[in-house]
This record gives structure tokens, C-alpha cells and sequence, in this order.
């Protein structure tokens, strides 16, 4: 659905999402690596309803882009840029915690 | 019913809309009284917006052994209360009864539960709740993500927690299907008693009723001499901290920890004398927060997304009063700590003595404020 601009240039990172290799680049935040990976699964399930949603406002407001990442639950995949081997787990619905 | 808002007189007039002052006025609609209920606005201080939701049993009643009767009946019928509700409005407001526990991170406090739950059940005229007392092990069958500093706890059956916040909205469409006028932004002035009928001074004009309830949490106090009545109270404040949205892993509420039905965590029980609620103390946050995670060291993986302070409503010795006022015929004063575990008793039983013109002193009378008038009563300690 998402394409990148032909003019980006910048140098690749690797991730994971859901446990498969995805090729970022520098500068993607978590969500927007997400959504040009072409994942045809929805972003995430909400946490009460586990309705199907994806990221709104990428900019920080409406916490639909909430993931996993490198373990920590929660997270706004709009505000955090990417890093190498960094580990991202979406959300089916509630958040996990182990004992 | 077809009586409008542009009518200002009722049979009842019902002073507070949080908690108790809705239950009741739902109690009194559902008769076919007309009742108006006089709320504050949205700014207002709401215990019935800050409250924990526990519906709670163990430990009520240490001085005053007819509040554990009283307790144990609410717990007995707050699943008729949530019924009728649901079947009124189509709102589901979560009320569970799995039994609760409280869990002690010491030999001491183990054993001065013990002690507490002894005297409380040696009182003459105790009702029996069918409290247990566990150890670590005992307690791990039913909560198996203990931590190791849990020494062991007490459980009882008859506890159980509500989604009160959705209890409140549930109430207030249930009062308007139920015909009774919810009337905000009419902070209370004045009472007078005259001509056998109140007049009521409100900063929107004048309100008159046959009756008027007293339901305004800690401002009863000042509300009460309007009427002949009295309200001692003693207002504490205490804070609560929400973590993030979790899968279920705590099947029991607990008097300091719960998990709401929408898989929020909540973590509370602090009580301060200081009673401003636009601050926090956060040393005390820091406290509870420590002492939950050595409960549940599974809470240490997850945020903390809320945290607030609210001002509990509190009658100086901690137990609810329910008073009629001899003086001015017609006028009652309703104040309890425990909105939410007695809103059954206020809708089905408080609300028709109203609504018949007497308090039946057979089953309130240890709750008239009379009681402050004699010896001093020792404090509950209310959960």
C-alpha cells in the first residue's frame, strides 16, 4: 500500500517484525517501517475491543501505533526511529507480560 | 412520569450526584416519586470519579459490628443492582464476586490482621464473613504470580469489585430513563423548612420538594445544621497509580491491587490528612508502587500510564450515617466512605424508607449521627 519516495537514499537497517526480517532505513520510525514492509495483517488489535487499527496522526497523539519493541510493551511506533537489530513485536490486542 | 425540567417542585429533592445521591434518587424514581437530583458541575471534587471499585467485605465493621451486617447485605445484592441496571440502560458494569484477598509483606502485618479480624469477629452481634487467613503457599493456589516476600493473606468469599466509573454513567441514564431530573450546576445555598416543604436556594433559582435527601459527600457537613441534622466529617486523601492495558493475570481484586475488567491495573490504599487533590505526594506513590511489585514482581514490566489523588468522603468515625431530621420532618442526611460497595442498599433499602417518610430504625438506627453525641466510636479502619 505504502511506497517510498524514489529519492531516498538513506543506508538500510535491519529489523525484525514478528519474528521476519524487514530491511528499514535510517531515519523510519518503527510505524512507518511497519506500514512499507507491506504486512498484509492490520498494524495492531486494540487492547479492550481487539478491533483492527493502524497508525492515524504519526505524529505522537493517538496511540494507535502502539507495539513491542526489543520487549517493552506499548510503545509509540511513531516517535521512535529505528535501529539496527532492534526487535518489534506487534500487538494482538492486550499487552502480555511474562511471570 | 411527564413532569419537565421547567417544574421546580418535587416530592424529593435529592442534594449530590455522585454515587450515593444517584442510587438513591434511582431507588426513589423507580417508586414514582418525582425527584430531582441538585449536582455540582463537572469541576467539582468527586470521590465517585476517583474511587478504587472494590465492592468490599473483609475488615468493615471493627467498632461497630451492624456496619459488617449492612456491608455483607450490600455484597448479597449488588448483583441485583447490576442487573437491573443492564436491563434499564444495556450497560454491563462489570460487577464481579470472585472474593477478595489482602496480602501481608510481613510476619507483623500478618499478624496484626490476624488480630484485627479477631476483635472484629468477637464483637456481639458480628455477622460471620467467612474470612480465611493463609500462607504463602495457600495464597499462591488462587494468586499464582506472588513474589517471594508475600508472608500470606486473607481471603474472603464475599468480596468483590465493580467498573464503578461505568456504574456512575450507567446510574445517571438509568435516572433519566427512570424519569427523575438530573439537574447540574445547581450548587445548593441555602435550605429552608418551611410551610412543611423545603425550599432549596440554588445558583439557578429556587427549587421546593416535599423532601430533601443530603448526599453531598463531605459537604453534608455544612449543608446538615440547614436541616436540623448533622455531619461530622473527616476527609482523607488518597492516591491511586494505573499501569497500561494487560492480559488478565489476577483473577481477585485485592484491598491495594486490582485488575479492572478492560485490563488496566490499579494500585492504591494510601490515606493522608491533607486534603488537596490537584497535587500528589509522590513518596507515597513510590511506596505503593514498590509494595505492589514485591506482591506481583510481574507488575515490575509494565508503565505506569495514570496517576491521580481524590478526596475520600468520611464520616469522623468512618462509618456511614443515615439520619432523619427531627426538627424539620422530611429531611435526611446520607454520608458513607463506601459509594460503591453500599449502592444496592441505598437504591433498594434507604431510598424506599425516603420514600415512605421514615427511616426504619430497627435496621439504620446504629447509623444515626446520634451516636456522636455519646461515647467516642472507634474508627473503622475501613478497608
Amino acid at each position: 500500500m505504502f511506497k517510498r519516495a524514489t529519492n531516498h537514499q538513506e543506508p538500510a537497517v535491519q529489523i525484525t517484525v514478528d519474528g521476519l526480517p524487514v530491511t528499514a532505513r535510517r531515519g523510519d520510525t518503527v510505524s512507518a517501517a511497519i506500514l512499507t514492509a507491506g504486512c498484509v495483517e492490520p498494524y495492531r488489535y486494540t487492547a479492550v475491543n481487539g478491533t483492527p487499527r493502524a497508525p492515524y496522526c504519526m505524529m505522537g497523539v493517538c496511540f494507535d501505533c502502539l507495539v513491542t519493541i526489543d520487549g517493552i510493551g506499548n510503545r509509540q511506533g511513531c516517535l521512535i526511529p529505528v535501529s539496527d537489530g532492534m526487535v518489534i513485536t506487534r500487538q494482538n490486542g492486550k499487552r502480555e507480560i511474562e511471570s | 412520569m411527564n413532569h419537565t425540567q421547567s417544574t421546580n417542585e418535587y416530592d424529593v429533592a435529592v442534594i449530590g450526584g455522585g454515587l450515593l445521591g444517584s442510587s438513591i434518587a434511582w431507588g426513589l424514581g423507580r417508586l414514582g416519586q418525582r425527584t430531582c437530583v441538585l449536582d455540582e458541575g463537572d469541576v467539582t471534587k468527586r470521590a465517585s470519579r476517583a474511587n478504587f471499585a472494590l465492592v468490599w467485605v473483609q475488615s468493615k465493621g471493627l467498632g461497630l459490628p451492624e456496619y459488617t451486617g449492612w456491608t455483607v447485605r450490600a455484597s448479597e445484592t449488588w448483583s441485583k443492582l447490576s442487573d437491573e441496571i443492564k436491563a434499564q440502560t444495556g450497560i454491563d458494569v462489570c460487577h464481579q464476586r470472585p472474593g477478595g484477598f489482602h496480602l501481608a509483606l510481613s510476619e507483623k502485618e500478618l499478624e496484626d490482621r490476624r488480630l484485627s479480624l479477631r476483635r472484629l469477629h468477637n464483637q456481639p452481634g458480628a455477622t460471620d464473613y467467612k474470612i480465611e487467613i493463609l500462607d504463602h503457599d495457600e495464597v499462591k493456589k488462587q494468586l499464582p504470580h506472588i513474589g517471594p516476600d508475600v508472608v500470606g493473606g486473607t481471603y474472603c468469599p464475599l468480596d468483590g469489585h465493580v467498573n464503578s466509573l461505568r456504574y456512575l454513567r450507567a446510574i445517571h441514564s438509568a435516572l433519566k430513563t427512570s424519569g427523575v431530573d438530573y439537574r447540574p450546576e445547581h450548587r445548593v445555598s441555602t435550605i429552608e423548612h418551611r410551610n412543611g416543604e423545603f425550599k432549596i436556594s440554588t445558583e439557578q433559582g429556587e427549587i421546593r420538594a416535599g423532601k430533601v435527601v443530603l448526599a453531598a459527600g463531605n459537604a453534608n457537613m455544612t449543608l446538615a445544621h440547614m436541616v436540623g441534622l448533622k455531619a461530622p466529617m473527616s476527609p482523607t486523601r488518597g492516591q491511586i497509580l494505573v499501569t497500561e492495558r494487560t492480559v488478565p493475570f489476577l483473577g481477585f481484586p485485592l484491598t491495594t491491587i486490582r485488575q479492572t475488567d478492560e485490563g488496566t491495573v490499579m494500585i492504591g490504599d494510601s490515606r493522608e490528612e491533607f486534603i488537596d487533590d490537584t497535587v500528589q505526594n509522590l513518596p507515597i506513590n513510590a511506596v505503593m508502587a514498590d509494595r505492589a511489585r514485591r506482591m506481583f514482581p510481574l507488575l515490575n514490566q509494565l508503565n505506569i500510564v495514570r496517576t491521580w489523588s481524590g478526596i475520600r468522603v468520611m464520616p469522623k468515625d468512618g462509618f456511614p450515617i443515615y439520619d432523619q431530621s427531627e426538627t424539620c420532618p422530611g429531611a435526611f442526611v446520607t454520608c458513607c466512605h463506601s459509594g460503591v460497595t453500599l449502592a444496592p442498599n441505598h437504591a433498594f433499602d434507604i431510598a424506599p424508607m425516603i420514600a415512605k417518610g421514615n427511616l426504619d430504625l430497627e435496621r439504620v438506627g446504629a447509623f444515626s449521627a446520634r451516636r456522636f453525641d455519646q461515647i467516642q466510636v472507634q474508627s473503622s479502619g475501613y478497608y
